[in-house]
């Protein structure tokens, strides 16, 4: 009898990290709190059982984060006993880069990308684990599960190893780096199904909820704060809705739902016509754009 | 995704291969968008690429769906593995898009080494191509005993059946030596859908399922079920004194509480104890989980290792013939060094001989001196230590191996055990009574190798001599070899040339390595200036074992002090060959410990020493 859908992915998920604290000497765990890193985090929880988990957690925050989002991040650290580590770019903050005068590409190369290589520098990480998924993006779909980066943390994807049956090229240079990606072959529906299945916490947002929310340019948009001005005749309103993705507030669309619990998010996707990464107002800037982003460093 | 149900979860992983332009991604493209899997936001982008990129005139263009990367759709090929997931209601999906093209075939082969199912295009129009014949002899080397032959663009020759039955013929005859199960052929058009997901009335002559009906369908056996328990250990989990457990994932088989094992190189056996599953205790596990052993005794089990039942052991062997499929631009030499991985086990491998290339257009068997890039050969490989190991046809997860480049550390081969060599070496190994583990224990303490390496003058000498004194006084038993006692004995007949300090660090190592074994800690002191033999040395022991300690102490520094007047020997032209100066020091890259000596007491850098031997 082969094992069920949920319970090979998990199978998976634990021997790739597993594998990854055998293998490397100074690996991280990349907690952005999101829906799909709580899914790791409760993975890596499972694979060092009866022992803690044995590395720390990194989260490159860019000043643009939902406060809800901080708040659960705290929340959660203090349950589980984290070693959470959090990182916000220096030079970024200094020259005043924000989402709203700099432009999302910027923003989030400064404060997402430069920030995150800055954090992996300092404190010599050697490996870097995300919740990034195969069937997110197109790029994404060819990234593999031990993703070598070259000095300076530079995705080469025409000159990826291959990575045959499990047996994965842990070795690395010094000043190389490798990013690992335990849920590559999970899909969306998989990430909900397991949160469901194992009771996961996640960031209220997921939920949909009457909150004021602005509506700009066709897109919903929540104010986390009023550094994001209305312009003249605008007003919020009270809608019920909720987030499928969770980015930088300027910078992540919100869709009216009324799903307010697991069984009904995940019945309002099976009925959805539009890609998760659809409400990620970054993603179209560019053709190509996540894998120029990735191929720079970005996650 | 529309209104399917919760998925049934049986999974199937397809791997789609073919030539250039034979339309492999237009053909998943067209899979995707029939099984309505395509979001609305995707299609829009999709109709915007396709006037950008497209090839298909007005129409939108269903492989720009699949081939992600910028320089794919600039040149309008496929150039690596993409992995696309999808369910129906009967089954999730896999499917694996490989490049067709021959510089390419090493993603085809990652492809193939996680499918259970090809599906080989043809071009309806050229018929079998030498790469078609590639692809399907790659499968079948990789395992895979399900294929579908779909023949594309059908369309293009006007449905017609003699087309097809010709090249049905012409591949039935090259497939019959690949040992395939089953051998599906399917006229398609990728472009319009015909017998994609549905059955097409244009060919109302094919009497067969369409693609998509096939692969919901089709019954593939799960082996590793069926197969003896193979468990290769991970990671041993030890988060305090009183649990000692080893994790890894179950290659193959069921095991259960109280069942017998053995550690396949050692011999040693014993019970299992408790089995931990991702939610606690379990009774029993089978392959495919992720668990944690623990067992009845305490036995020396390290990752690499490998647990199996007693009466049903894996062979064991340094030696062994495999099928090498080359992955490098570099070609492979026989004798070249490479890192191995098998199972979880890191060693170090070479060939010795290579037996045969194998010619994959018609099968037949060549002679050959190197294997180049794509080129497959049945190859004697050597190993630094006894690996456990199945034939590849018998065991996928436990008879594959991958090679690694030392100083580049790309992955340059995929090589299928076929059997081990020596047969003598497969006698089942006894256990030694007295062992490094049982002498460490009599002496209390973990031995190692305290590797002190810096140029001369940096100090090494004088902090080692304060750590041996330090742990002498702990109550370790210690011994420090340096140059003072081998140079003037073991290695008297060697002097300075690069040659004879690569066979002193060589003895210097042996020598180590023996009494490590005896449960000791010896402290090294030597320049030992190159990296490869400061690698060897850690090789020799075992993992952790080698503490590597660089002393660094900038040159300017060591000339100044020049305790023994060697720096103002070697300036003066009296001593050839001088590190530092006339002969070249590798700092290490990435020691244990780095000892900044400038601006601090030697007793104070054997202190730190010692802190970081305490942790």
């Amino acid at each position: 009898m082969p094992l069920p859908h949920l319970k090979r992915l998990e199978a998976e998920a634990i021997h790739i990290l597993r594998e990854t604290w055998a293998a490397f000497r100074n690996p991280v765990l990349l907690y952005s709190a999101g829906k799909d890193s709580s899914v790791v985090l409760h993975l890596a929880q499972k694979a060092f059982a009866p022992g803690r988990m044995p590395f720390p957690c990194l989260h490159v925050a860019t000043g643009w984060d939902f406060r809800d989002v901080l708040d659960f991040r705290d929340r959660r650290a203090a349950e589980l006993g984290l070693n959470l580590l959090v990182h916000t770019n220096p030079d970024g903050l200094a020259r005043g880069i924000n989402p709203l005068d700099s432009g999302s590409q910027v923003h989030m190369n400064v404060m997402g990308t430069e920030a995150l290589k800055q954090a992996l520098d300092m404190h010599g990480f050697d490996a870097a684990i995300g919740g990034a998924r195969r069937d997110e993006e197109k790029a994404r779909a060819k990234e593999r599960v031990f993703s070598h980066r070259s000095a300076g943390h530079i995705w080469e994807p025409r000159n990826q190893r291959p990575e045959l049956w499990g047996l994965y090229n842990t070795r690395i240079q010094a000043g190389e780096g490798m990013r690992i990606f335990p849920l590559s072959n999970w899909t969306e529906f998989d990430v909900w199904d397991y949160i469901a299945a194992e009771n996961i916490p996640i960031v209220p947002l997921y939920f949909a909820a009457e909150r004021p929310v602005l509506r700009r340019d066709g897109v919903l948009i929540m104010r986390d704060d009023d550094r994001m001005k209305l312009h003249p005749g605008e007003a919020e309103q009270r809608l019920s809705f909720r987030f499928r993705t969770m980015g930088d507030w300027p910078l992540t669309a919100a869709h009216e739902s009324s799903a307010s619990t697991i069984a009904a998010v995940i019945q309002e996707m099976r009925e959805s016509r539009v890609s998760e990464r659809a409400g990620r107002l970054i993603d179209g800037d560019q053709q190509a754009s996540m894998e120029r982003k990735k191929r720079e460093g970005y996650f | 995704m529309d209104s399917t149900p919760p998925a049934p979860r049986g999974l199937l992983r397809v791997l789609t291969c073919g030539s250039v332009d034979d339309g492999k991604s237009t053909l998943i493209g067209r899979m995707l968008h029939d099984a309505q899997q395509i979001m609305d936001d995707t299609f829009a982008t999709l109709a915007k690429d396709s006037r950008k990129h497209g090839t298909t005139g007005d129409d939108t263009d269903l492989a720009l769906l699949v081939d992600g990367l910028e320089a794919e759709r600039e040149q309008g090929i496929t150039i690596d593995v993409a992995y696309r997931f999808f369910t129906t209601p009967a089954r999730s999906f896999i499917l694996i898009d490989s490049p067709g093209h021959e510089q390419h075939t090493r993603n085809m082969a990652t492809g193939a080494s996680n499918s259970d199912l090809a599906i080989i295009l043809v071009d309806a129009r050229k018929g079998l191509l030498t790469q078609t014949r590639r692809h399907g002899a790659i499968c079948s080397l990789l395992g895979i005993r399900h294929v579908v032959l779909a023949v594309n663009k059908f369309d293009l020759v006007g449905f017609d059946q003699a087309v097809f039955d010709r090249i049905v013929a012409d591949w039935t005859g090259f497939a019959a030596e690949l040992g395939f199960v089953s051998m599906q052929p399917i006229p398609v058009s990728a472009r319009f859908g015909d017998n994609v997901t549905r059955l097409s009335a244009n060919t109302p002559w094919y009497r067969g399922p369409s693609l998509l009906e096939h692969l919901e369908r089709v019954q593939v056996e799960d082996a590793a079920g069926t197969l003896p328990f193979r468990f290769p250990v991970q990671w041993v989990n030890r988060p305090g004194q009183d649990f000692r457990g080893y994790t890894g994932t179950i290659a193959s088989g069921r095991i259960a509480v109280g069942d017998a094992v053995v550690v396949a190189a050692s011999g040693r056996q014993s019970r299992v104890a408790r089995i931990l599953g991702p939610d606690g205790d379990l009774p029993a596990a089978v392959h495919g989980q992720a668990i944690t052993i623990c067992l009845a005794d305490e036995l020396d089990i390290a990752r690499g290792d490998m647990l199996a039942p007693v009466a049903d052991r894996p062979e064991v062997a340094d030696q062994f013939a495999a099928q090498l499929l080359w992955m490098d631009e570099t070609a492979m030499l026989p004798g070249r060094q490479y890192l191995a991985r098998l199972g979880h086990l890191w060693t170090t491998a070479s060939v010795t001989a290579i037996k045969h290339r194998l010619d994959v257009t018609d099968l037949s068997q060549q002679p050959g001196r190197q294997l180049a890039l794509n080129e497959i050969g049945l190859c004697n490989l050597s190993l630094a230590s006894r690996a456990a190991f199945d034939p590849y046809a018998e065991n996928r997860a436990t008879g594959s191996l991958v090679l690694v480049d030392r100083d580049s550390h790309r992955t340059v081969a995929a090589g299928m055990i076929a059997f081990g060599l020596r047969r003598a070496a497969n006698i089942a190994p006894e256990a030694v009574l007295v062992n490094k583990a049982a002498r460490a224990a009599l002496n209390q303490q973990k031995p190692a190798v305290l590797w002190f390496t810096g140029l001369s003058g940096s100090g090494k000498s004088t902090i080692a001599k304060l750590v041996e004194q330090a742990l002498h006084r702990q109550g370790r038993h210690t011994y420090l070899l340096d140059g003072d006692n081998l140079r003037h004995g073991l290695n008297r007949d060697l002097g300075f040339t690069d040659a004879d300090r690569v066979e002193n660090i060589r003895r210097v190592g042996e020598v180590a390595r023996l009494f490590v074994d005896a449960g000791m800690i010896v402290l090294c002191s030597f320049i030992s200036p190159f990296r490869a033999e400061r690698r060897m040395v850690r090789e020799l022991v075992g993992p952790g074992e080698f503490i590597e300690i660089f002393v660094d102490t900038p040159l300017d520094e060591c000339m100044r002090r020049d305790p023994k007047g060697l720096y103002e020997k070697a300036r003066a032209g009296r001593i050839p060959n001088f590190t530092g100066l006339t002969s070249p020091y590798e700092p290490p890259e990435q020691p244990e410990l780095r000892l900044l000596t400038a601006d601090r007491s030697p007793d104070e850098c054997a202190r730190e020493v010692l802190d970081h031997w305490a942790d």
